[in-house]
This record gives C-alpha cells, structure tokens and sequence, in this order.
C-alpha cells in the first residue's frame, strides 16, 4: 500500500518534472541553447492562470488555454527579441541572455506581486480511498494530461512534416533553408510548443500546489534542466525518462531512508549516471564541426 | 554670504541650547532611558511599532506625576535613535546612549542581527540593555566565554523554549502521544525549534514517529507526508514559515491525514490565513501574546494602543510595552538611579504580570521564564487558546 501510495507521488512529480524538461530539450535540440529563462516562463504561466482565474473568473479548461497561448506567445517573442538578434554570437552570450531574460520575468512578476499568491482551486478536490491508498482526481488529471502531451508531442516530432523540419535543423542547420524550409519559422513553432507545455506545467502545478509567488521558478527549473541532461539533452523521450528517474528518486529516498539524505543521495546518482553516459541515458554522442 | 552662514549657525546653536536647558529646568529630577530601534532600513515597522509602544510606556508615568524611586519623583526622559537597520549604526548609537547620553537602561534593539552587536557594548559598558523581541539564543550569551551575559536581557521567550512549549502542549492539552515532524533543515530557525521540540516531546515520554525535512523553495511534500502518514501520529508539528504551511497542510489532508497541526510564532501572520483559508482552520500555534488574551493588563493596554496609533499593536508592541514595565519595575525595587543597582533589581525580579504573560528572571540568565501563549485559528482568525507555562 504504502509504496503504491509513493508511486502515484512519483507519477505526479515526473509529470511535471518531465513537461518543463521537454522545453528545454526541445529548444536546446534545435538551435544548441540552453533556455535558462525556461523555468521562469514555467512561472509566468502560473500567474497567468492565477490572474485568469480570480480576476475574470474563468473556469479550469479556458483558463487552461489562455494561459497556454499567453505564455507561448511570450515564448516566441523572446525567442523573437533577445535570442534571434544573437543567433551567430558566442554560444555563451545567449545563455547568458537567457539568464537575463529570467531575472526579467522574475522580476517583472514582482512589480504586481510581491507577496506570495493563493491560487484558487478550479478542479474538483475529489479524493478516491482505494484500499488506503488516497488518489486525488487532480492527480489523475496531472499525470494523464502529461502523458498525453507527450504522446501529442512525440507524434508531431516523428511524424509530421513540422517534426522532419526540426530534427532536420536539430542536424544540420546550413543545410535546411537550401530545402526551401524556413528555419525561423520552424524555431519559432518550436519556442510555442516548448513553453506551451512548460505553461501547462505551471498551471497544474499551481492547482497542486496552489501558493505561488515569483521565484517558484527557479528550483524547479533547474531541476528540470537536470532532468533533461539524464535523460540526454536533445532527446524527447530523455526528457520524459530524465523527468521519472528524478521524481523516483527523490521520492524513494524519502520513502525509505531519512529525508535529510534527499538531495544528496539523488544528486550523487545522477552524477554516477552521468559518468557512465555522460550524454545522458537516451544521448547519442555528437561530434563538435569544427 | 559667509557672515549670513555664521550668523545663521549661531542662531541655531543658541535655539538649541536654549530648548536643551529647558528640558533640563522644567523636568525637575529625570531619569534617562534610551531606545534604540530600527525606526529605518529593512524592517522600520518594527522600530515604529517599538517607538510607539516605548511613547506610550512613558507617557503613562509621567502623566502620572512620575516614577516614585526611593521616596522621590522622578519623571522620564525618553531618548529614541534610529539603528537604520544597520549593524554597525546599532553599535554605535548604543554606544552614544550609554556614553554621551548617560541612559540609565536601554531598550532594543528588536531584530537579533542589530542586538547581537549592541549586546555587546551593554555589557563591555555595564549598562543595562533589554531587547523586546530578539529570540536568537546567542544574544544572552557571552561569544567569547560562553558564559551568560550579566547585563544584557530579554523579553520574550528564545527559539528553544518555543519547540518545549508546543511539545508539552501537544502531550499535555491535545493529549498526543505520537507526533510527527516535518521541518525545512536549510533554515536555523525551523531546525532548531524541530530539534527542541523532538527532545522535549520524548523526554515527556513521547514519540516522534516521523521527523522529516525539506529544503527552502520545495513545494511538494508527498513523499514526506506519505511516510508521516504510514507511521500514524497524533498530530504534526511545522515549525515553517507562514508561505509554506498552508501547503504542507493542504497535501497533508489530500493524502486523508486529519490529526492537528501544530506550529511555531512563524505562523503569525495573516497571511497564513489568507493562503491557507480552510485548510489551516482549527489549527494550533504558539506565539508571544494574543490580543485579544482575557488578562485586565493586556486589555488595558490594547485599549489604550488602539485608541492612540489606530491599530492593534503587534507582539513587538507588546514586548516593548512590557520591556519598559520590567525596567520600572527594577528601578523602583533598585530605590536609587544607578546602573549596577538597576541592573541587579532587573536579575532579580521575580514576578512580572506583563501584556505578553508573566514573566520571571533567575540569577545568572537574562532569558525570562515566561509563558507563551497558544493561538487556534477559528473562523479565519487567531483566537486565544490557552497560555503555556515553562
């Protein structure tokens, strides 16, 4: 009972960790930048959904979209504004206007919300009792959303024309516009689809979770991003994988040893993880073009 | 343009000169009383709340003819500086209160990082010095031989004796004989109220079942929670600040636990209620004073606050309020104006009914022996529950 009870915990937790690892690997698959902003925009969807549902008292699934559209369309726009213009700089000056980009957000958020927020609760609070163990729909609705986003997502990826274009400028960037594929357009669906998901994130995890303030973020960010470097960074199903392997274990240790051992024995496996694969479980080693 | 300078200074110096003798003719025989609050910088609703409270404390003697020490009036002179929030301007002002100003006590600093620093010249200087509300157990302590401090008190209650009043309460009133902790191990303050509280809980005869941490900025406690639940405690304690609880308790209850939470004097804020709204209802925490406690003492000084600055005064209000009451309590037992005498009265004072509970000193230790009291939270506001002897 008790480890089918931490199983769903674990369940709940990957979803999330998985949904934000995808926009980072996405965007760092296709034009090789690591999206620090990611975790922020994670946030920002959060708010949106937090504005959307007390000031125009909208219910869960319009709510939902809007804050989805809102933060894609913000995602595009800073893809737009701070990273194109610096497409052919340094690698190391769009990470580190990525970073910019976050502190912007953050702070932005700031400004109107200074304290933290109470995000009102817009799903049914039903809780299932099956034989001890406790199952909340919201749980459901977490984990089974996430996978199908998944699935939506690794369809698009593998089987459209979209898909091809992105794993053919994932591969090789010079080559593509010679066959007449518009690269900025393909970048720019893949900022929406990103920070789409990662807006989604947000909002259930405000629904799970439901005080929030500016700065939610930036731990959850990272440990995304760590999600997607196990899983292989790049890598679809990494991420996905990346985000589960790091929920298990930090619930696991918890479940079964002092919670105090958390982040050090997690980090540690992922070190060791990382010295065996060092591109990550589902990387593929690449060759640096000089 | 000069000579306008010249002149002009002059007549400020002889303006000045001027009201300063006056103080000094018309005031007859004066003790002098500084405070030091941190009235600017980080946190100068505390200093206002102190400043406030300290106005009050005085003008109620000398509305009242003054303090009768040894057969004699005397009427206060109250001295407010402003530490701005900054370590080394506390030290500072404390040292000018004690050298230049010739203040018999003083009072605050407030926060624990602007009184550690000063505590430190009180007792270099032999001056008494009472902080309202720093709970940092340090600051009573010499840093250098770690003996108590001889001139330097408090008065309220530190971290620690907080995790043994919850601990006895939980035993005690909620009649709990398995509790469970869950507690952020990245902050000093949660740490070591958890640990005290485990200590005393078991040395009562209890059982922590579930002693579980987090890290600051976690967000999801499931797994924690999931294990508090398997090991089937009476009641919970969080001793975390008021951002986090409500979420602690909402997962708690979603994972079908239904046994009290228990919190600490971080709680104490209404935004706990705001964020937390149901789901914190009914719920337990201990902190320095309720206002609306069913003393006569405390009513009267909540009247009064009230009717002066408009709002209920807060727990720094309070423990400035009674700061001041302890100080006049010394100097009355003292019978004479001078630092050692009041200082010694002050070691010694055995009983004290204050606004925050009463309060007692024993020889060798500038932290009261004090009650706390217990808050529930009722119908979305904190309502007094019960007050908790040491």
């Amino acid at each position: 009972m008790y480890i089918i009870q931490q199983l769903i915990n674990v369940l709940q937790l990957g979803s999330v960790y998985a949904l934000i690892a995808l926009g980072y690997t996405m965007v760092y698959g296709i034009i090789r930048l690591i999206n620090f902003a990611h975790g922020d925009l994670f946030m920002v969807g959060a708010f949106i959904s937090f504005i959307v549902a007390t000031y125009l008292k909208l219910p869960f699934i319009p709510t939902l979209l809007i804050s989805m559209t809102a933060v894609a369309m913000l995602g595009v726009s800073i893809e737009r504004l701070a990273y194109r213009p610096l497409r052919q700089a340094p690698r190391m000056s769009a990470v580190i206007t990525a970073l910019g980009v976050g502190l912007f957000l953050e702070n932005l958020i700031l400004v109107f919300y200074p304290y933290p927020q109470s995000v009102p609760i817009l799903l049914p609070t039903i809780v299932w009792n099956l034989g001890g163990i406790s199952i909340s729909f919201l749980q459901v609705l977490i984990i089974g959303l996430s996978l199908f986003l998944m699935l939506i997502l690794d369809l698009i990826v593998r089987h459209t024309m979209v898909g091809m274009a992105m794993r053919a400028i994932s591969l090789n960037k010079t080559i593509v516009p010679l066959m007449g594929v518009s690269v900025d357009k393909i970048i720019s669906i893949t900022f929406a689809l990103g920070t789409g998901l990662a807006a989604v994130a947000g909002v259930m995890y405000s629904q799970a979770f439901p005080v929030i303030d500016p700065y939610i973020g930036i731990l959850i960010g990272w440990q995304a991003f760590i999600c997607a470097v196990v899983g292989g960074i790049g890598n679809i199903r990494g991420a996905m994988l990346g985000g589960f392997i790091l929920a298990a274990v930090q619930i696991m240790v918890v479940a079964f040893l002092p919670s105090t051992y958390r982040d050090f024995v997690t980090f540690t496996l992922l070190l060791v993880i990382l010295s065996f694969r060092p591109y990550g479980i589902l990387g593929k080693p690449s060759m640096e073009k000089v | 343009m000069r000579k306008t300078l010249v002149i002009s200074l002059v007549a400020m110096l002889t303006i000045m000169s001027m009201v300063l003798v006056g103080c000094k003719s018309s005031a007859g025989l004066t003790i002098p009383i500084g405070v030091n609050a941190e009235l600017t910088g980080d946190i100068p609703a505390v200093g206002a709340s102190c400043k406030n409270a300290a106005l009050m404390a005085v003008k109620e003697i000398n509305d009242a003819g003054g303090l009768d020490i040894g057969g004699k009036k005397y009427t206060i002179n109250l001295l407010i500086e402003d530490d701005g929030g900054k370590a080394d301007q506390s030290v500072s002002v404390t040292q000018k209160l004690i050298s230049q100003d010739n203040v018999v006590a003083v009072i605050g600093p407030n926060a624990s990082r602007y009184a550690l620093p000063a505590a430190a010249i009180a007792e270099s200087s032999k001056v008494l010095m009472i902080s309202p509300w720093s709970t940092n157990a340090q600051l009573t302590i010499d840093p250098k031989t770690r003996q108590p401090m001889k001139y330097v008190f408090r008065a309220c209650f530190t971290d620690s004796f907080q995790g043994q009043v919850v601990a006895k309460f939980a035993m005690n009133t909620l009649g709990a004989k398995k509790a469970a902790v869950l507690y952020d191990v990245a902050s000093d303050y949660n740490k070591g109220i958890a640990d005290v509280f485990k200590a005393t809980f078991e040395s009562l005869g209890g059982q922590v079942v579930g002693f579980e941490t987090y890290t600051t900025g976690d967000k999801d406690f499931s797994g924690q929670l999931t294990k508090i639940k398997q090991s089937n405690p009476d009641v919970i304690f969080l001793p975390n600040y008021y951002n986090e609880v409500p979420l602690q308790i909402q997962q708690a209850h979603r994972l079908g636990i239904t046994v009290p939470f228990l919190g600490s004097d971080s709680w104490g804020s209404q935004e706990l209620i705001k964020l937390g709204g149901k789901e914190v209802e009914g719920d337990y925490f201990s902190t320095h004073y309720a206002p609306d406690i069913a003393t006569p003492v405390a009513k009267k000084f909540v009247a009064a606050y009230t009717t002066a600055y408009g709002s209920v005064p807060d727990d720094i209000a309070a423990l400035t309020y009674d700061s001041f009451g302890l100080l006049f309590e010394a100097l009355k037992t003292a019978g004479k104006v001078d630092r050692q005498a009041v200082r010694d009265a002050m070691a010694g004072i055995a009983h004290y009914e204050g606004v925050t509970g009463n309060l007692q000193f024993k020889e060798g230790s500038g932290d009261p022996i004090k009650s706390a009291v217990i808050l529930q939270i009722k119908n979305g506001k904190f309502v007094y529950f019960a007050t908790a002897n040491p």
